[in-house]
């Protein structure tokens, strides 16, 4: 077996298999301690304030929005291509019907090139931004750089296997490292924000609903 | 004045710390993404021209720190925290609203300050009136002669012009239980006198209680938790001994705060009583026509609305404000931004109370409000808080902004229209 297929099976399922894993230990552990130490969140529980609180950040329909209008489209942005774009790739979706024989639908490849340079354009802004803004910049840590790198590393690699500069064997091991490399970092770093915003948007949104106060 | 030092207790700090971290709380401090967006949501930030330390993602970061020394506090970090947390947050929750996690930065620095005073490290001054809330039933220390002394003093200076007029004492089963600040007694009796007038006029069925009387809990602002669940015992205690419908809460937002939506969590269940602001409970007697004011009385003034943080983003009384506004002012200007929205005064989280070292802060602070408030042009600013009501006094005098700081009730004194059988049967001697 060599590096590509062992990227290509036992370790995608390993990473698979942390990220999923990981992330069901981080939720299991959120209502464990909750239910001890967080009873506020269940007494005062509501659909309807949750709900509220997700869709107005989910969505540009809050305060933050209006205010930092450059902030907000880029993050957006940012993050409806780095989920779309590895999830409807035509190259992934072939990996995906070859191995399980199920297809869904994909994005044209010009398409994805696009959104494969919006996600390193944004990134680059996220970059300068936090070196340029004094506020950004005074809490900004090494963590913060290395999970910027660690996520945009797939898509810079992914580029370069698309357009085949350089070698592309190696390139395309790089990829998948990477690739598999983020997927497994997310359940310990800030990047399991991808799930734990909903729960904090879903708490905080009760607690200011239950003031009968928007959160957004 | 003497800074209190630390008493550092490394295992009552890990205990307090341990204790004290919940789900929530690790979840907050560990997902913050320091995007920075919650900068400018922060009154500090913005008046002390933008310092970076001063946005709310670097005091959270700063406590993360400290908590995660647990295993080995020196003193120099609870120094360090001591600053911060006391110095540069009101707890006014306001960059919550503009969090895209929604990371509740005064929760994270209320657990702070809960741990500073683990380590003896308060601020003199809230310290004090937390002691004397828990040995006296009220911050100020008044004893129980006084405060009777007071009511029955405010009743005769009442019944002077409307001579029915009462202030009920330890009625059992009125629907309505009346709860002040500690202060309105002490320095501001007539606060009293204003509000039984209103309930008066309203025909409310009310009273007020000998003990549990002081609705205040500072505590709240130590992060103190045990000593606040202590404090709104008391008034919990009188309120269900006297079977009371509801308890109405003076103009004070801090109050409302703690025995509304925090006392019912330290306390473990559901009051056995509605708790109603006193500005929810105006706008509900003005809209049903139980009270008429008189809106020519202040035509000449510009009026605007101070919401306090505790009444409106914390309380969820902004638009009954609105609601007493339309029947008082013919000219009302609101601040940018207002509501749920608006920026603390400056005074909140304890500012007042904590007096003396703090309060050049305080008066820096609140630069953002005082522009505010020039920006209406206004000549009153209504403000239904303690704490507000003296950051604003303080800040018209420290920024030239030549308002009238007043209640809800101060206006109402004026601009209520009585009835004429109300009224007290004028002299002979008059002309």
């Amino acid at each position: 077996m060599n590096l590509y297929e062992l990227l290509r099976g036992p370790l995608l399922w390993l990473a698979f298999g942390v990220f999923i894993g990981g992330m069901l230990v981080r939720v299991v552990l959120f209502v464990g301690t909750s239910l001890k130490k967080d009873r506020p969140i269940y007494r005062f529980f509501s659909w309807k304030w949750l709900w509220l609180s997700i869709v107005h950040w989910v969505l540009p329909l809050n305060e933050t929005a209006k205010k930092h209008p450059i902030v907000t489209l880029v993050g957006f942005l940012f993050h409806i291509c780095l989920l779309v774009t590895p999830l409807f790739l035509l190259a992934h979706g072939v990996l995906w019907y070859e191995s399980w024989g199920i297809s869904w639908w994909s994005l044209t490849e010009k398409v994805a090139d696009y959104m494969t340079l919006i996600v390193i354009g944004c990134l680059l802004f996220f970059v300068v931004r936090r070196i340029v803004s004094p506020h950004v910049r005074v809490v900004t840590t090494a963590a913060d750089y290395v999970l910027l790198a660690v996520s945009v590393a797939p898509f810079v690699t992914g580029y370069l296997a698309y357009h085949q500069y350089f070698d592309y064997y190696t390139v395309i091991v790089l990829h998948m490292i990477f690739g598999e490399l983020m997927l497994v970092v997310i359940p310990f770093t800030k990047l399991s924000h991808f799930l734990m915003f909903f729960v904090s948007r879903a708490v905080t949104g009760m607690e200011f609903g239950r003031r009968k106060a928007p959160s957004w | 004045m003497a800074e209190n030092t630390a008493t550092i207790n490394p295992e009552l700090y890990k205990k307090t710390a341990d204790e004290k971290m919940n789900a929530r709380l690790k979840m907050w401090l560990e997902m913050c993404a320091h995007c920075g967006l919650c900068a400018d949501a922060c009154h500090f930030y913005l008046a002390n021209d933008r310092d970076p330390k001063m946005m709310p993602a670097y005091k959270a970061k700063k406590v993360l720190e400290a908590i995660k020394k647990k295993n080995g506090v020196d003193e120099q970090t609870v120094n360090d925290l001591y600053e911060t947390i006391y110095g540069e947050c009101t707890m006014c929750r306001r960059c919550t609203m503009y969090c895209p996690f929604g990371i509740d930065v005064a929760t994270i620095v209320s657990t702070a300050r809960g741990l500073s005073v683990s380590q003896g490290k308060v601020p003199e001054h809230l310290l004090k009136a937390v002691l004397s809330h828990v040995e006296h039933g009220n911050q100020m220390a008044v004893t129980e002669e006084e405060w009777v002394d007071t009511l029955k003093w405010m009743e005769e200076e009442l019944q002077e012009e409307l001579p029915g007029a009462t202030i009920p004492i330890d009625k059992k089963g009125a629907n309505s239980l009346y709860v002040v600040n500690a202060r309105e007694p002490k320095f501001y009796p007539m606060d009293i006198s204003q509000a039984a007038r209103v309930f008066h006029l309203a025909g409310e069925d009310w009273t007020m209680s000998t003990k549990g009387w002081d609705v205040t809990n500072l505590a709240m602002f130590m992060g103190d938790m045990k000593a606040a669940a202590k404090i709104a015992q008391m008034v919990r205690d009188v309120a269900e001994e006297l079977e009371v419908k509801r308890v109405v809460v003076t103009e004070c937002g801090h109050a409302l705060r703690s025995l509304a939506f925090e006392s019912p969590i330290w306390l473990g269940r559901d009051h056995r009583f509605e708790v109603v602001h006193s500005v929810t409970l105006f706008a509900d007697y003005l809209r049903t026509g139980r009270l008429k004011l008189d809106k020519s009385v202040f035509a000449k003034e510009r009026c605007t609305y101070q919401d306090p943080c505790n009444v409106s983003r914390n309380g969820g009384c902004a638009r009954d404000a609105r609601e007493i506004v339309k029947y008082l002012c013919e000219n009302f200007v609101e601040m940018e931004p207002h509501g749920e929205y608006n920026y603390c005064c400056g005074g909140g989280g304890g500012f007042i109370p904590m007096a003396g070292p703090f309060k050049e802060r305080r008066l820096k602070s609140g630069k953002v409000k005082a522009e505010q408030i020039r920006a209406t042009g206004a000549t009153i600013c209504i403000t239904p808080c303690h704490n507000c009501y003296d950051q604003l006094r303080d800040l018209n005098k420290e920024y030239k902004l030549n308002i009238k700081v007043l209640s809800f009730k101060e206006m109402f004194e004026h601009a209520l229209i009585i009835p004429e059988e109300l009224k007290a049967k004028e002299e002979e001697n008059e002309e």
